[in-house]
């Protein structure tokens, strides 16, 4: 069966006074029906534009160059309009990381829902309103009927990014793409949130692809975890395997500057430098001016690679537990 | 919302207060309005009974609070120069503009508000631009200078469109209304225009940057990414948000826009309050003044509750203390 999701050298570039900067440069990424794939890497890696460039959704200065998009094995690269609409909502959604700002502060609850409701199906006012009420409860809102009257301002954070996930799985859709969704929340709501969607996604089947820095998470939710670096997949694999071996040096050093991962009393290693900026980009390997591993051959562009465990890895010398 | 609303009548009263007796010692300080009243023939004795009459001989403090005590009783006074009450003048004028001011607001965001979307959504178009510009001449070429040249052109030159007075009118429920007939809507159309330029450029302006903010907020990448229609996207979710400061600002811009119709109504001797308030001061008829000016602050403040109350009802986070409908 094809995956759910297939990206395909894929290519995304901002129109900037220096020029067309690519933020994406070659993404290849399945996720197939169930998967729950975590996408991570520091601030301004791509991941958000990532995720954008699959529904549409890029800012107007940013579009599509190159490669493919397939959703259920469709081609929707590039589609626009009326016929990316029909896909959104239904067949992919998205959930966002500020539920403060994720809903509309001037629209009950009941209307925005309602809108995506509509987005897709038509049905009468009370058959709609029920629906609602279950899509509610579901996510676990207790006195769903008074919540859709009530305007965001009037919910609890978590309660909102419940709301929110509510309107993303209104269709069943078979790919949700969630852009940090827990960051903004309190520990506590973030393990409920996180427990919620993890559920709910394998209940229904759906793929996931879930946006975060924070690695903690993707051990508790993931199966796989694809590590972006400046606009590429560094390295790509089950989620133990990437974790517990790194193959490549860079999610070695988000590994290692994880507070948790490391014995207490020491200092936190972190990786020196910082990511270079879109206009900065080295020819070869991104990561060779912070990478302790680089060599002469660094300053050529590695290409994906096999690694051990199932996983791929861009690196001309990865870390030695990775090797088969 | 009680306490607010008293606090608000409070500010007024104060503002009444001060204004009050800044006209009218002001007005005292410019001259004796006997001199402009009487004929030439008058003697001393005949600019004394005058005077008099017009309660003009007392010492000015006098005179202040014998208005003040009238005041407190509802009376403004007569006109010096009518001889009738000059309450009764001003809501004999009033309609007149209400009804251009009415129209230009309409005007302003019938013309303004599209504008101003578009001009958000496409912010690097040339029509943009275009629209930009225009914004930016509506605020800064004066009022008479642009009502002198749509004389000019449609009056003087093209011969389309009167440029005096209101036209015929007909009586809704007791009062003049200009634009239900074709002559009377001729007679509005310039002013109108003219008065609604400014308004029309601030919708423009609050519109475009509503809307440029407004697109880029998550909610609108979130309804969007939920598959809701992109002109019930722009149509309810944004211009929602948008409205809530065109509206405010709107609002405040009314009761000016009534207030200050001054030169729009000279310019085409439109019979309102504003080109009352101008033959007023030429003769120096106090109490019409003071009591239009009276008029307006009570109407700043009526509106400005309006626009709080219609505030609110726009944006629900600000509903407080569990009221609100
Ligand atoms: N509107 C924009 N104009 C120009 N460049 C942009 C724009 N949005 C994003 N970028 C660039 O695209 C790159 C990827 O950004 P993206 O938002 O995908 O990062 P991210 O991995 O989601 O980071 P974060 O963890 O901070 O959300 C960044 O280098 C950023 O500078
Ligand atoms: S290719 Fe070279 S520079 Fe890049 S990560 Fe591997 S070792 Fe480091
Ligand atoms: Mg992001």
């Amino acid at each position: 069966m094809a995956p759910v999701l297939e990206l395909r050298g894929l290519r995304t570039v901002f129109a900037t006074a220096a020029g067309e900067l690519p933020a994406l440069d070659g993404i290849d990424l399945a996720v197939s029906r169930g998967e729950i794939v975590a996408l991570v890497g520091e601030s301004g890696s791509g991941k958000s534009v990532t995720g954008f460039s699959v529904t549409g959704l890029l800012p107007s200065v940013a579009r599509v160059v190159a490669g493919s998009v397939r959703l259920n094995g469709t081609e929707i690269a590039g589609l626009r309009g009326e016929a990316m609409r029909r896909l959104r909502g239904r067949h992919v959604a998205m959930i966002f990381q500020d539920p403060m700002m994720t809903l509309n502060p001037v629209l009950r609850i009941g209307t925005q829902m309602r809108d995506a409701l509509f987005a897709h199906e038509r049905m009468g006012g009370r058959a709609a309103a029920d629906r609602l009420e279950r899509a509610l409860a579901e996510v676990g809102i207790a006195e769903p009927r008074a919540r859709l009257r009530q305007y965001p301002h009037e919910l609890s954070g978590g309660m909102r990014q419940r709301v929110a996930i509510a309107i993303a799985l209104l269709h069943g859709p078979d790919l949700v793409i969630a852009d940090e969704p827990t960051t903004a929340l309190d520990v506590t709501i973030q393990g409920q949130i996180l427990a919620l969607v993890q559920r709910l996604a394998r209940e229904k089947g759906t793929a996931l692809i879930w946006i975060t820095h924070d690695l903690a998470v993707v051990a508790g939710i993931a199966d796989r975890i694809a590590v972006m670096y400046a606009g590429r997949i560094v390295e790509e694999g089950p989620v133990d395997a990437v974790l517990d071996s790194p193959a490549h040096p860079y999610t070695r050093g988000l590994i290692d500057s994880v507070p948790a991962t490391h014995p207490k009393g020491q200092r936190l290693p972190q990786i020196p430098g910082r990511m270079p900026t879109l206009a900065e980009l080295p020819d070869g390997c991104a990561f060779a001016p912070r990478c302790p591993r680089r060599s002469g051959a660094c300053a050529d562009r590695p290409d994906p690679a096999p690694a051990g465990g199932g996983r791929m890895v861009r690196c001309f010398h990865p870390l030695a537990e990775g090797r088969a | 919302m009680i306490e607010f609303i008293i606090r608000r009548v409070a500010q007024a009263m104060l503002v009444l207060f001060v204004m009050t007796l800044l006209v009218f010692f002001g007005v005292h300080v410019i001259g004796n309005p006997v001199y402009i009243f009487a004929s030439s023939e008058c003697t001393r004795e005949c600019l004394d009974e005058i005077m008099a009459n017009l309660g003009l001989d007392l010492p000015i403090w006098q005179q202040y609070l014998m208005f003040l005590g009238n005041l407190a009783e509802g009376d403004l006074g007569k006109s010096f120069t009518f001889g009738v009450p000059a309450m009764s003048l001003i809501w004999e004028r009033f309609p007149a503009t209400l009804e251009l001011a009415t129209a230009s607001l309409a005007i302003a965001v019938a013309v303004g508000l599209p504008l101003g979307l578009y001009a958000g959504m496409r912010p690097d178009s040339l029509v943009s631009r275009a629209i930009m510009g225009f914004s930016m001449l509506g605020f800064s070429v004066p009022i008479f200078w642009i009502g002198l040249i749509f004389i000019l052109t449609f009056s003087v030159r093209l011969g389309w469109l009167p440029s005096v007075g209101r036209g015929q009118t007909v009586q809704v429920f007791g009062v003049p209304v200009s634009v239900l007939t074709r002559d009377g809507l001729a007679h509005l159309v310039m002013p109108a225009f003219t008065l609604s330029l400014i308004m029309m450029s601030m919708v423009i302006r609050l519109t475009r940057a509503g809307m440029r903010e407004v697109l880029h907020a998550d909610y609108i990448r979130f309804a969007r990414a939920s598959g809701v229609r992109e002109r019930r996207v722009i149509g309810l979710h944004a211009m929602k948000n948008i409205l809530i400061p065109v509206v405010t600002v709107l609002g405040m811009e009314f009761a000016s826009v009534i207030a200050f119709a001054v030169v729009t109504e000279s310019i085409f001797s439109w019979p309102g309050v504003g080109k009352m308030l101008i033959d007023a001061i030429a003769v120096l008829d106090r109490p019409l003044i003071v009591a239009y000016l009276i008029f307006v602050v009570v109407m700043f403040v009526t509106i400005n509750l309006c626009v709080d109350i219609l505030y609110s009802l726009l944006d629900p986070r600000v509903r407080v203390g569990g009221g609100g409908p």
